[in-house]
């Protein structure tokens, strides 16, 4: 239990504000959605990975009974070259589209090539396969290192590497290069007395969220186009649909329904837009859904990489220099997380001569998506694979030789900035204090694991609107979608600012019409920046009150102070008033009272887990099961503890998952050969121990109440985690993932 | 004076030089300065007045909003870097 003391609400743990609604079934997915009218879209996908589109013809599926519209490419205003801004991200806009609806060319086996609006879904299935597309088929690349060879087949004519602002003269598969260098590294590797090199590969690996993507789409007879979808931010579900459509963002109004687990991979849009087209031709409501196959072929996964790790030490330990090679797949368009698996590398430690290269590949599989700290833990696999041999090989602890090189506040990263106050040495050293690290562990086949992750997490805007009620209850009006429980996490610093309980706090999550620019769900910013909104607007409704019970008193304002709940004139007049009866006067001293708070945050500070892991290895199956987990992280402060260690066990398992059993299955023509929930292995509650969190608080600076964001760091570790307890337990450094039985078994020559 | 912290993909435009003190109060003083000493760096950094898609702008270790009319403080330390990719970018907005 964390300590409390400084706070009323903060700290605590109320029940979620929709944790009723969501238990008991009555809260609305996207999948709820009804209206009259109603049509159903499906979307054909292409069968191979990779092909020309020679023609398309819809004559066959427009004239069954029941069709009401068929839409593809061409439906899609030409994107020419232009590049669109989406805040600070900008992307190549025919890219955007062709990954919608493709034109001239099929990149993966399930990339959208046309779509049909029928009266119900089985009209609308039945009518995708009448629609006749005529392929050329052309050879798939789907690994990176093939993809970068100078004969690999070429995805893009247009593509050549650009590297900060150069671009090159051929077509490549390799859109970008990116490097960090510090320091002197070849001096640095000079000075080692122990180098170890290794090679790490990692799959493509989904997010595998429950709910599957849906949108229902209406144009209104005034061209007003509504959409009501999944997702984890609907302004920038807004500005990517204006942009694919060149429709006015002021026409366009998205409304988040809840929201079914997103990870990461419910930023990019896919039937949105296409759910919008299919409106216009009909003039009806139109709502697309995905199967499970559907989302595994045709949404963003985490990219397959390639990386070698290189890192020095002194005897002592202590790292004198390190380097890493990325290549990361970006799938069918450029866009893969190499540039944060770059940053986050190294970041736990202090080193001084530091080289980075990092590459992003297009192949023939799905455009990579977000998933939770993207880039850092295929990353991670490697660097804290290597310092785990590096400790083995000095005999030095593998936390120790950690808390030797740790960085700090004031260090510099390998990609330049300086660290603000962090809590990396403050991981490490409670999980070195956690009794799991000193429990007896000698069994055969039994082994036990540690690593470490950074994420920097990120801030950008935010937006909060308070309402204040006549019964000393506030509506709190926002605009990030909820996933892991942020609506609590979010009132709660409203209600710490204005000494009200949760309970007097009603949080809404509206459309885009309803509340001022909010961006994604993601990037671990929605407790921390909507959370520094809540308390702004919290501070703007508190500023009001005070005048008001100034105006009641008849003093100046300056003479009315706020603490615990209550307003108090101070400097002669005795006279006092809860919040909640100052409520029930505001039609008498003025009228209603709305607060807003609107914030872009760039002191997010940066977040670091270090996790221990005991596992056993069955040396018959190559099955590695998980016998203890203890995830620490450092959460700046924990506004709502238990939404903060779902947070820590979520990640820890996903990234057992990754670690263990997932990846995407290819045959030699590009088509995923697992592509459902009972082939592609994730692990379930029966796979697993409790996962134990460990909850740090080394206060963020960056934020009123010292908030870091929670929600991805704890999937860095677990990868490299289990891979150092599995060579503990096997002597046998594995470097490929995932570590599932089969390679278990290769590993140990049995197979 | 500011110090811009050259990106090691840019430094053989600055004979190998890591750092460059130069004046300046926005991001767009700093770039012109750097190209004025150092030719080819805006055509590195700009397209049309504005920071090139895929770069990013860090000042004093916090990611900014990218715009070459950001105020620098007389002190401050500039990084120019990849942009992050991997559809963050599409979470930066």
């Amino acid at each position: 239990m964390l300590e409390n003391k400084e706070y009323k609400v903060i700290g605590t743990r109320p029940i979620r504000h929709d944790g009723v609604d969501k238990v008991t079934g009555r809260a609305l997915y996207g999948a709820d959605f009804q209206a009259a009218g109603l049509l159903h879209g499906r979307v054909l996908r292409s069968p191979h990975a990779h092909a020309h589109i020679i023609s398309i013809d819809t004559s066959r599926a427009e004239a069954l009974p029941g069709v009401k519209g068929v839409v593809t490419a061409k439906d899609l205003p030409n994107p020419g070259d232009k590049i669109a801004d989406l805040g600070e991200g900008a992307v190549n806009l025919k890219h955007l589209c062709d990954n919608i609806l493709a034109s001239d060319k099929v990149l993966y086996k399930g990339h959208a090539v046309a779509a049909v609006a029928a009266t119900n879904p089985h009209i609308a299935e039945e009518a995708c396969t009448l629609i006749d597309v005529e392929y050329e088929v052309l050879p798939p690349v789907l690994e990176v290192r093939q993809a970068m060879e100078s004969d690999a087949p070429i995805l893009h004519d247009t593509i050549r590497t650009t590297s900060l602002g150069e671009t090159g003269d051929e077509p490549s598969n390799v859109a970008s290069h990116i490097q960090h260098k510090l320091g002197d590294p070849e001096k640095g590797f000079a000075e080692a007395d122990v180098i170890i090199e290794r090679e790490f590969v990692t799959g493509t690996v989904h997010q595998g969220y429950i709910e599957p993507h849906n949108a229902t789409a209406h144009y209104n007879a005034d061209g007003q186009l509504t959409i009501w979808c999944s997702t984890q931010g609907a302004f920038t579900v807004r500005e990517q649909v204006a942009e694919i459509l060149q429709y006015p963002i002021s026409k366009i109004k998205v409304v988040p329904m809840e929201i079914g687990g997103g990870f990461g991979g419910k930023i990019s849009v896919y039937i949105k837009p296409v759910a919008a087209l299919l409106a216009k031709k009909t003039g009806k409501p139109v709502k697309v859904l995905m199967n499970r196959a559907d989302v595994f072929e045709g949404t963003g996964p985490t990219p397959a990489s390639y990386i070698r790790v290189k890192m020095g030490a002194t005897k002592a330990g202590k790292l004198t220099a390190a380097q890493a090679y990325l290549a990361f797949e970006a799938g069918a368009y450029p866009g893969s997380p190499v540039g944060p698996g770059a940053m986050c590398i190294f970041a736990p430690y202090n080193i001084e001569n530091v080289i980075i290269d990092g590459y992003d590949v297009v192949v023939n599989k799905p455009k990579t998506a977000p998933y939770r700290a993207p880039g850092a833990p295929n990353a991670a696999f490697g660097s804290e694979t290597v310092v785990d041999e590096i400790a083995e090989k000095l005999g030095i602890d593998p936390l120790e030789i950690r808390l030797l090189n740790a960085a700090k506040e004031g260090d510099r990263r390998a990609d330049g900035p300086v660290h603000p106050r962090i809590g990396c040495i403050e991981t490490v050293e409670a999980a070195k204090a956690h009794p799991h690290y000193t429990a007896p562990n000698g069994k055969k086949h039994h082994g036990r694991g540690v690593a470490s992750g950074y994420w920097f997490n990120i801030g950008l805007e935010s937006s909060v609107t308070i309402n204040v009620n006549s019964d000393g209850t506030i509506n709190l009006i926002e605009g990030s979608t909820d996933i892991g429980g942020t609506r609590a996490s979010i009132a709660m610093q409203a209600a710490e600012v204005l000494g009200i309980p949760a309970e007097s706090v009603n949080p809404s999550v509206v459309d885009t019409n309803s509340v001022g620019y909010t961006a994604v769900t993601g990037g671990s910013r929605t407790t921390y920046a909507t959370g520094y909104a809540a308390y702004e607007a919290a501070q703007d409704v508190k500023q009001q009150m005070i005048a008001r019970a100034a105006k009641l008193w008849e003093v100046d304002a300056a003479n009315v102070q706020f603490a615990d709940g209550e307003f108090s004139s101070i400097n002669g007049k005795e006279e006092q008033i809860s919040f909640r009866d100052l409520c029930a006067r505001l039609g008498e001293t003025g009228g209603p009272i709305v607060g807003s708070g609107t914030v872009n945050p760039g002191g997010a500070g940066g977040a670091y887990a270090t996790h221990v892991v005991d596992v056993v290895v069955d040396e018959e199956t190559g099955k590695v099961d998980i016998l203890r987990y203890t995830a620490v992280q450092d959460a700046g402060k924990a506004i709502h503890p238990s939404y903060v260690e779902g947070q820590i066990q979520g990640g820890a398992v996903q990234g057992i998952g990754w670690a263990l059993n997932e990846e995407y299955i290819y045959n030699a023509e590009g088509e995923m050969t697992n592509a459902s929930f009972l082939d592609y292995r994730m692990p379930t509650c029966l796979d697993l121990p409790m996962i134990d969190a460990v909850i740090v608080e080394v206060p963020n600076p960056g934020h009123p109440y010292g908030v870091r964001g929670v929600g991805e760091v704890p999937i860095v570790p677990p990868m490299a985690a289990i891979a150092n307890a599995i060579y503990d337990a096997i002597g046998i450094r594995m470097t490929e993932l995932p570590m599932s039985p089969d390679r278990l078994l290769k590993a140990m020559g049995k197979i | 004076m500011p110090i811009v912290a050259i990106p090691s993909l840019l430094r053989n435009l600055t004979n190998g030089k890591e750092s460059i003190t130069v004046p300046g109060a926005t991001i767009r003083e700093v770039i012109d300065n750097l190209e004025s000493r150092y030719p080819g760096m805006k055509a590195r950094l700009c397209e049309n007045d504005r920071i090139k898609p895929g770069i990013a702008v860090y000042v004093n270790g916090l990611l900014t909003r990218g715009s070459i009319l950001e105020r620098v403080d007389a002190d401050a330390e500039i990084h120019f870097l990849p942009a992050i990719g991997g559809g963050i970018s599409e979470t930066f907005h």
